[in-house]
Formats: C-alpha cells, structure tokens, sequence
C-alpha cells in the first residue's frame, strides 16, 4: 500500500538559545502521505515549515522523530529527493544547460556527456526553455530561472520533489503559468510534491491536501485540509467551484485567527499523532474520521 | 557640436598632464648659460654642472636617450656590473615567478582547508595574525643563514609576501560560498571533492584572483628593496649599482621600467580574474 509513501514520524527540532535552554520550533509532528500526492503547507512566518522541509530533505535533522520515505528513513540528503529552492539557487558560472546537467550527471556518473546532455535536454524542453541552454542564469528572467530550477530538479527523475515557495519572487503573471506548468509535469509524471506557499490560492489550484501549521515557536500541525475540488481543475474556473470559497474561506480564518489560539481552543483533545482532516463544506470538521488513520474522511462524509 | 567620448576626453587630459610634467621638468633641469670662464681643460674637468650652470638632475631628453639606448639593446652582458636591462628584468621576474608560484601552491589549498574548517580556521588564526604584518624583509636575516644563497633567499621573501593576501582571500572566498550552493551539492550527493572543484572553486575564484592580484603587486613591490640587499642580478640591483655609480639617469629609466613591468603583471592578473568573474 502507497499510503504511507512519505511518514513523518514525530519530529521535533529544537535549536539551543541563549541561557542554555532550547527554543522548540515544532514538537511532536506527524504526518504521512501517499505516492503521487500533491501536499502544500500553509502557516505564518517562523512557524517552521522550511525546518520541515529541510528535514524531509536531509539538510537538516530533527531532534527526535524520524522521517520515512519510501520504506527507508532519511539520512541526510538524496538524489530520490529533489529541492526547488525559493532564490532558485541556480550557479551562475553555469549554463542552463550546463546546472542541469551538474544534476544528470551527478544520479548518473557512470553516463557519457552526449547521454547527459541529451537527458538534461528534454527536462530543458518540458520545461519551456528550448533555445536558452546556452544562456546563462544572469541573461534569464526571474520566470525562465525558476523553470531551470524546475528543470534541474525534474532531471533527477526523484521520488518526491520538495518546493519552498518556488513562485514567492516571481510577478502573478509568470507565476500563474509556471503553476499551470508544475501542475501539468506533475501530473503528467506523477511526481509526489511537498510544496510550501504563503499564497491559498496557489495551495488550492495545486494541492490535494493543505496542510495548516499553528504559529511558532512551538508550532503544531493542526489541520489537514482535503481539497474538495476535482483533480481536474482549470486556472480559469477552479474559483467558481461551489466549495472554493468554503476552502478558501476556512484556510484564511484559520491564518487569520485560529493559527494563534488553535493549542487554546483545542487543549487536550489534541492528538498528534492524528492531526484532524477537514474537508471544507462538510458540516463539522470530521474529527472522528481522522480517529482511526486508515479511514478516509471521504468516506466518513458518505457515510453520515 | 557632438561631445567626445569619457575615454577621448580622459586621454587629452593625460597627455596634457605628462606634457606639461615634461616641460616643467625639462624647465627645472635644462642649462642657464651662465658658463664661468674657465681654462678648457680644467672645464672638461668640472663637467656641465659647472661649466653651463646645468642642474645634476638630468632632463627628460636625457632620460629618453638612456631609455632608448637601453630598449635597444637590453640584452647585453658586459659582466657582473654591467648587464643590460632586460637581463636584469628577466632575473627580477623569474624571481616574482618562483615565489609567487610558490606562494599560490601553498596558499590557496591552505586557504581552502581554512576556509572550509572552522576548526582550522579558528587554530591557524593567531599564526596568521602575527606573521602577516611583519615585513618580508625582516625575513632576509634568517632566509640568508639558513638558505645559504642570496637568489633564493630573495625567492623565500617573494613567497612570504605574496603568500597572506592570497591565502586570506582565498579563505575568505571559500568560507563564503552561498549556503544555497552548497546546499544544491548536498541535494545532489556530492561529494567533498567534487563539491570542491565544482562548486567552490568556481565560487570563490573571483575572490582567489583578487588575492592573487594584490600578491604579485606586493611581490612585484618587494623584489626591488630584496635585491636591493642581495645584489648580484635584478633590477632592484641595478637601480642600487646606478645610485653608486652616480648615473641618476639610468636610475630613472630603471624606475619606469619597474612602473611598466608592474602594470603588466597587474594587467594580467585583472584579465585572469575578469575570466573567472561570473554575472549574477
């Protein structure tokens, strides 16, 4: 079974603070998901969703807990993990050809150049960028550098690719195409993508599920919000979806209010271990679906 | 009227400025007829100076005949102390060579190893801190009883000097590759050695070349005052052998020479570095 594809398994990170204590970024946080799955995570400034995703990618380590990928648990980082970095960390001594050949070349170091180029030459296309091998990242704009970053990061042909705000730099025009873009590879590819984004729109256009972190330090996973629109969704009318506005409106309270009072509000009915799935346009948060893991809460609304 | 370009403009002006300087000093310099009467012999006796009130410091035309006399023919070899200036030259320049070269070998792999271990870093400080600032020649003592030669103990006092700026840069440039680089190599399973080459050289090059360029300036500066105190071959002899020979005319050709010879050396490494240099 896929379920458990990726498992993050109660992990904690912990940075030492001055006087000897330790300022706890996040305690405690589970969380798993399936190959193929689409997940964002949403939570304010400092709440530590880069440390989580630095940890699923191995370039930093918890503090207690564990992360299971595929069966196996990580151990700092891997080429089964791919990173699309927010400045797109692109080297600038490098053509685009050449960043993304770095990466072929670096999974597969017993392949000839031809067999490299030719490699990095069709993620070069998929992405959009036929005719810019040879420029540089300094010739490019902030879009085509993302699309290289994309590019590099695909090459590899990873497990899980890892987003931290690939789109936050970029203008809303190129945003939306390169989104329309990683939503078509990915689907076309199957890829299963841990993205973080500030933008809910961006969270609901792409996502499957959006995962709601509390406000740190001490921050908590508090929700799993299911996206309840269809798979197939389109830039020009996934907003007129009649349960838009219902997730759309229920991630923004919860960044509004609740991600500062949620550890009040829900004090010891909070289980860890089984963070609650909502779906939004169902009439409670469906807590006790998310009771017993194995139960879908699409299930759990059929049922009701 | 169209307006010349900076660079037309900024030429005028330089050749305004060294016409005027050469004016002024042929003004400062040239004979002022007041010749005293003197038997003829006794005059050739006295030379210029005091036979047409010429000044001791000799004018540009002076200078510009030495200088030519010299360029064409800076080969020649008329013995120990009288050797052409490029001789001389090629010996002072082999001398920057082989210390600087040296230098580079050390320093930049040192700098790497600094640069990339804190721990390192932090131990081989108080080392640093206190043998970059003494000044090479103090070295010449100890280079000259324990080497026992005086050409390489020049070649010693090149290597220390050129060796901190290089060194330093290159630490700096290497501990200073952006954490995002470094980053895309460990998602990539890159290993030391080629995260070395692959990443932070290329990174930090532009850094490295800096050093290097200050290094062949100091090692270039230091040279002269070296074989100044060694003698024997080089243009910072040649300049000291001029001086006793009182040929202050020679001594100012000399001079040009080692400002040209220094702004090639500087050029050089500028071009190198502009190759390294990556946009952003």
């Amino acid at each position: 079974m896929s379920d458990h594809f990726i498992s993050i398994e109660g992990i904690a990170r912990r940075f030492p603070a001055p006087g000897g204590s330790a300022t706890t970024v996040f305690e405690n946080a589970w969380l798993s998901m399936s190959r193929g799955e689409f997940a964002c995570i949403i939570g304010h400034s400092g709440c530590g969703k880069t440390t989580v995703l630095n940890i699923l990618a191995g370039l930093d380590a918890p503090s207690s807990g564990a992360v299971i990928v595929d069966g196996q648990a990580i151990e700092g980082p891997s080429l089964d993990r791919a990173v699309i970095f927010q400045s797109h960390a692109l080297l600038p001594w490098r053509t685009v050809l050449g960043n993304v050949t770095y990466a072929v070349s670096s999974k597969w170091r017993d392949w000839d150049k031809a067999k490299v180029a030719a490699h990095a030459q069709k993620f070069i296309d998929l992405v959009g960028l036929t005719g810019a091998e040879h420029k540089r990242p300094s010739e490019l704009s902030g879009g085509m550098k993302q699309r290289v970053g994309i590019a590099r990061a695909l090459s590899i042909e990873p497990k899980i690719m890892l987003m931290d705000e690939p789109f936050s730099a970029l203008d809303a025009l190129t945003r939306g195409t390169l989104q329309d873009e990683v939503r078509r590879i990915c689907q076309e590819t199957g890829q299963t993508v841990f993205m973080i984004t500030h933008d809910v729109d961006e969270a609901i256009y792409l996502a499957d599920k959006v995962v709601l972190m509390t406000n740190g330090p001490g921050a908590v996973l508090a929700e799993i919000v299911e996206n309840p629109l269809p798979r197939e969704r389109a830039r020009n009318d996934f907003h007129k979806h009649p349960l838009y506005y219902a997730t759309r409106n229920h991630i923004i309270d919860f960044l509004v209010s609740r991600s500062r009072t949620f550890i009040k509000d829900i004090g010891d009915d909070y289980d860890p271990r089984h963070v609650p799935i909502v779906r939004p346009g169902l009439p409670e948060p469906s807590i006790a679906a998310a009771q017993k893991s194995t139960t879908r809460p699409r299930d759990h609304a059929a049922a009701s | 009227m169209k307006t010349a370009s900076l660079t037309g403009r900024a030429a005028v002006v330089s050749l305004a400025l060294l016409f005027s300087f050469l004016v002024a000093w042929h003004l400062a310099t040239r004979g002022s007829d007041v010749a005293q009467r003197m038997d003829p012999e006794y005059a050739k006796l006295m030379g210029a100076t005091a036979t047409q009130g010429k000044s001791a410091m000799p004018g540009p035309a002076d200078v510009g005949v030495k200088l030519w006399e010299h360029l064409r023919r800076p080969f020649y070899d008329n013995g120990p102390n009288d050797k052409g200036v490029g001789i001389q030259l090629a010996f002072s320049i082999a001398r920057v060579f082989a210390g600087y070269l040296l230098a580079i070998a050390v320093a930049v792999p040192a700098g790497f190893l600094i640069g990339m271990s804190p721990l390192m870093s932090k131990a081989l400080d108080p080392f640093i801190q206190v043998l970059k600032p003494i000044s090479p020649l103090a070295w010449m003592p100890l280079a000259l009883y324990t080497i026992k030669d005086s050409s390489l103990s020049s070649i010693f006092v090149i290597f220390i000097c050129s060796l901190w700026p290089t060194l330093i840069n290159t630490a700096f440039g290497v501990a200073s590759v952006r954490q995002e680089w470094l980053n895309v190599a460990k998602t990539l399973e890159v290993g030391t050695f080629r995260r070395a080459f692959t990443i932070i050289l290329p990174a930090a090059a532009p850094t490295i070349l800096t050093g290097m360029r200050i290094s062949i300036g100091i090692a270039w500066l230091v040279i002269v005052a070296a074989e100044m105190l060694v003698g024997g071959t080089g243009i910072g002899y040649f300049v000291w052998n001029e001086w006793n020979n009182l040929s202050i005319t020679n001594v100012i050709t000399a001079i040009l020479v080692i400002g040209f010879v220094g702004m090639l050396l500087d050029l050089i490494l500028a071009r190198l570095t502009r190759l390294v240099t990556f946009p952003e």
